[in-house]
């Protein structure tokens, strides 16, 4: 706002100037930043008193008691809450943000991982590794996410066989354009062991890595971290579950009247999200760590050579954890577009927050202000604790100076 | 998504400006010089573009008598089609001046949505889809199906009870779209298809083979369908309403399309008053006396309309059943007009 300048210089302390309080620029300042900030807080006060006079006007319905009321519908997607037709309206949009975490949590898994392979496979000294990044990424970017959406749900997994004739997959279940019928691990008693154990390996294992930098550091002297970890973090749990009298058995789906029944279910809807989703947000994931990559000077490599690094040694050590402080920021943004994105969701049926809370509890309530509001806040806090999150890792990555 | 950005500018709409659908509905139709009418996005019969964009159906009908009435022209109607979840929104925010979109009247929707509903122009009941070659002979042997629905409907509502009520096991996919409907129940995405009986035998013609499939015994729900209007606006409420009471007194009285001019002649007091010859009931309305003449010359009478649209001679071939006049033993009644 105002532009507040302190006297330049001067190795004597001078007398403040009298001037009226009206020319006095901080004063001024002030004032006028109460004044915009008081002109905000009328106009909010306005659109919200406005909405509801308006809405009163017109015979609406208003208020957040329909929370409570049963729902009266059915959806088919809750992995980790109980929902039936006479849960709440609350529990749709428990349901809703859950699906949608479900789907952004996932797609950001796959999109990382295929972004950072992708992003590095355009680097590559192979002609052919580089030729299919480089089309990758050229033709996944520029396909409008909805689009691609639709290509895989309708272009793909629809044109499946129907739920009579599942492609067997053997071991893994069925696949038919009802979804994917996979078998399910069933927990009996004692198997909470098996997740202390596993538990305790994963402790096991950082202190051992902890203790083998620190050795290496003193004596030069290294460690196999990686084996002995991945020894006690398959071992133990193992162990355990003889110990435990083989309390984990699995649930594989059979034939029932119309298709596949029992096991573990993945919807089709599910399973184009997530190809979409993923695909789409890794080509520019490629193109972020691609930029971090080349903004480490070629000096870093050849330093790292010299020092008798191979390769992978220097990626890994040497010019990733240089190139993540450019990676982070954009990536971050990536993050949030992929979560965002999610909402696409609705044009295939996926029951996640706008589909089922901005979509269909709006719809049978007719609550559009309420549920409007409250959708448009939980995006906004989903994105900013993501973004709180990176802003952290970011900070933690950032070249610390000694 | 659509939906959510109409939802979205309702919010907008309402908070920033006064409410832009001001009480006196039908000066605004005036002063524009048409009516605007919301209709479904393609369902056969209740409205419906065909190949050279004209749309028919009796929900179309319907807006073509207000238009009438108002204007005395049956073609002063612009269409804005809508989906089942943005139909409330588009009327409350007054994109449309009249919801004519096979909407089934229930309590809440008349009392919370700040809506009223003008009569019932369709009495349906819902109903349930399947595929011949499983064997399903009854609704109660679905068990374990997964059934494909219209989001935003009393159709998603009605199964949930049903389903719930005999302890069946179901799965649901709600799409936003009855075309999006229609294409994954064809691909095998779901068991079941199920929408208002009148719905699914309109749909059926969209599928890739029709006779493959069909529509169960049981009608599981009451589904009233017919026009709404914003709430307090009474006199466009009684204009929408009156339209449709005037399509069926005419068919009551034997005013058809074809005599309507040769029974202004009439002796009969009551065609008379029907017809404009006696009487001031369209200036009570705000419109012409000639209002339900022109109803009946332009758009036909309530038998007229339902037998061209859905009738026995039509590919739906619904016969009038719950929907014959109530001489006949159906519900169509409509209030005297003197």
């Amino acid at each position: 706002m105002a532009v507040t300048d302190s006297p330049a210089g001067g190795s004597t302390v001078r007398e403040k100037p009298k001037v009226k309080l009206l020319n006095d620029p901080k004063f001024r300042s002030i004032i006028f930043q109460i004044i915009l900030v008081s002109f905000l807080v009328w106009i909010i006060w306005g659109m919200i008193n406005n909405a509801a006079f308006n809405l009163q006007k017109a015979g609406i319905a208003s208020g957040f008691g329909f929370l409570d009321t049963a729902s009266g519908f059915g959806l088919n997607f809750s992995p980790f809450i109980d929902y039936t037709s006479s849960s709440s309206f609350l529990s749709v949009y428990w349901v809703g943000l859950q699906n949608t975490l479900v789907l952004a949590v996932i797609g950001i898994f796959f999109a990382t991982i295929i972004g950072f392979l992708m992003g590095v496979a355009r680097l590559s000294s192979n002609w052919v590794i580089r030729a299919i990044a480089y089309w990758y990424v050229e033709i996944m970017r520029n396909i409008p996410l909805l689009l691609q959406i639709f290509i895989w749900y309708k272009g793909v997994l629809a044109t499946l066989p129907i739920a009579k004739n599942s492609i067997d997959l053997g071991a893994f279940g069925f696949l038919n354009t009802k979804g994917l019928f996979a078998p399910q691990f069933v927990f009996g008693e004692g198997s909470g062991m098996m997740g202390w154990a596993l538990l305790i390996a994963i402790v096991i294992t950082v202190v051992i890595g902890k203790w083998s930098k620190k050795r290496q550091m003193a004596t030069g002297q290294r460690f196999p971290v990686f084996w002995t970890g991945l020894g006690l973090i398959i071992g133990l749990p193992l162990l355990m579950y003889f110990i435990m009298g083989q309390p984990v058995s699995t649930n594989y789906p059979t034939a029932g009247n119309f298709g596949p029944k029992g096991g573990m279910r993945v919807i089709p809807e599910f399973i184009a999200l997530i190809l979409a989703l993923s695909l789409y947000t890794a080509a520019f994931i490629a193109e972020i760590v691609r930029a971090g990559i080349l903004a480490v000077n070629k000096g870093q490599t050849e330093a790292s050579y010299a020092l008798g690094l191979r390769p992978g040694q220097t990626l890994r050590l040497n010019i990733i954890p240089q190139a993540l402080r450019v990676i982070i920021p954009p990536l971050t943004s990536q993050y949030l577009n992929l979560t965002k994105n999610s909402s696409l969701a609705v044009a295939i049926a996926y029951p996640d927050l706008t589909a089922v809370f901005a979509g269909t509890a709006l719809n049978q309530t007719g609550q559009a202000v309420e549920i409007i509001g409250m959708t448009m806040l939980t995006y906004l806090a989903i994105s900013l604790v993501t973004s709180l999150f990176m802003n952290w890792y970011n900070a933690k990555m950032s070249l610390v100076e000694r | 998504m659509k939906n959510t950005i109409v939802s979205t500018l309702g919010v907008v709409a309402l908070s920033v400006s006064a409410l832009s659908a001001s009480a006196a509905t039908l000066d605004d139709v005036k002063a524009k010089g048409f009516v605007q009418c919301g209709v479904s996005q393609g369902l056969p019969g209740f409205s419906n573009p065909d190949s050279a964009g004209n749309w028919t159906g009796i929900d179309v009908d319907l807006c073509r008598g207000v238009a009438a009435a108002v204007f005395g022209d049956a073609t002063k109607v612009k269409y804005t089609p809508l989906s089942a979840k943005e139909r409330f929104t588009a009327l409350q925010s007054g994109e449309v001046d009249v919801l004519s979109r096979n909407t089934t009247w229930t309590a809440t929707r008349d009392t919370t949505l700040g809506l009223n509903f003008a009569g019932v122009n369709y009495y349906d009941g819902q109903g349930f889809m399947v595929r011949k070659d499983l064997g399903v002979k009854s609704a109660l042997e679905l068990s374990g199906a997964s059934v494909c629905t219209n989001t935003g409907t009393t159709t998603e509502l009605n199964v949930a009870d049903y389903f719930a009520s005999n302890k069946l096991e179901y799965e649901i996919v709600a799409f936003e779209k009855a075309d999006e409907v229609v294409a994954a129940y064809d691909a095998g995405r779901c068991d079941v298809y199920t929408t208002d009986a009148s719905g699914l035998y309109a749909q059926r013609l969209k599928l890739t083979n029709p006779a493959d499939h069909t529509v169960l015994p049981e009608i599981i729900s009451k589904e009233p369908l017919g026009p709404v209007v914003r709430q307090g606006d009474d006199q466009w409420f009684n204009l929408v309403k009156w339209t449709h009471y005037a399509m069926v007194n005419a068919e009551e009285l034997g005013i058809t399309s074809a005599n309507a001019d040769e029974m202004k002649g009439s002796e009969n007091p009551a065609i008379k008053r029907v017809l404009g010859v006696d009487g001031e009931f369209g200036a009570a309305l705000g419109v012409g006396n000639d209002w339900a003449y022109n109803i009946v010359k332009q758009v036909g009478n309530y038998g007229e309309v339902f037998n061209r649209n859905v009738g026995p001679d039509t590919p739906l071939a619904i016969s009038r059943g719950t929907n014959a006049l109530w001489t006949n033993g159906g519900l169509q009644y409509a209030p005297p007009i003197r």
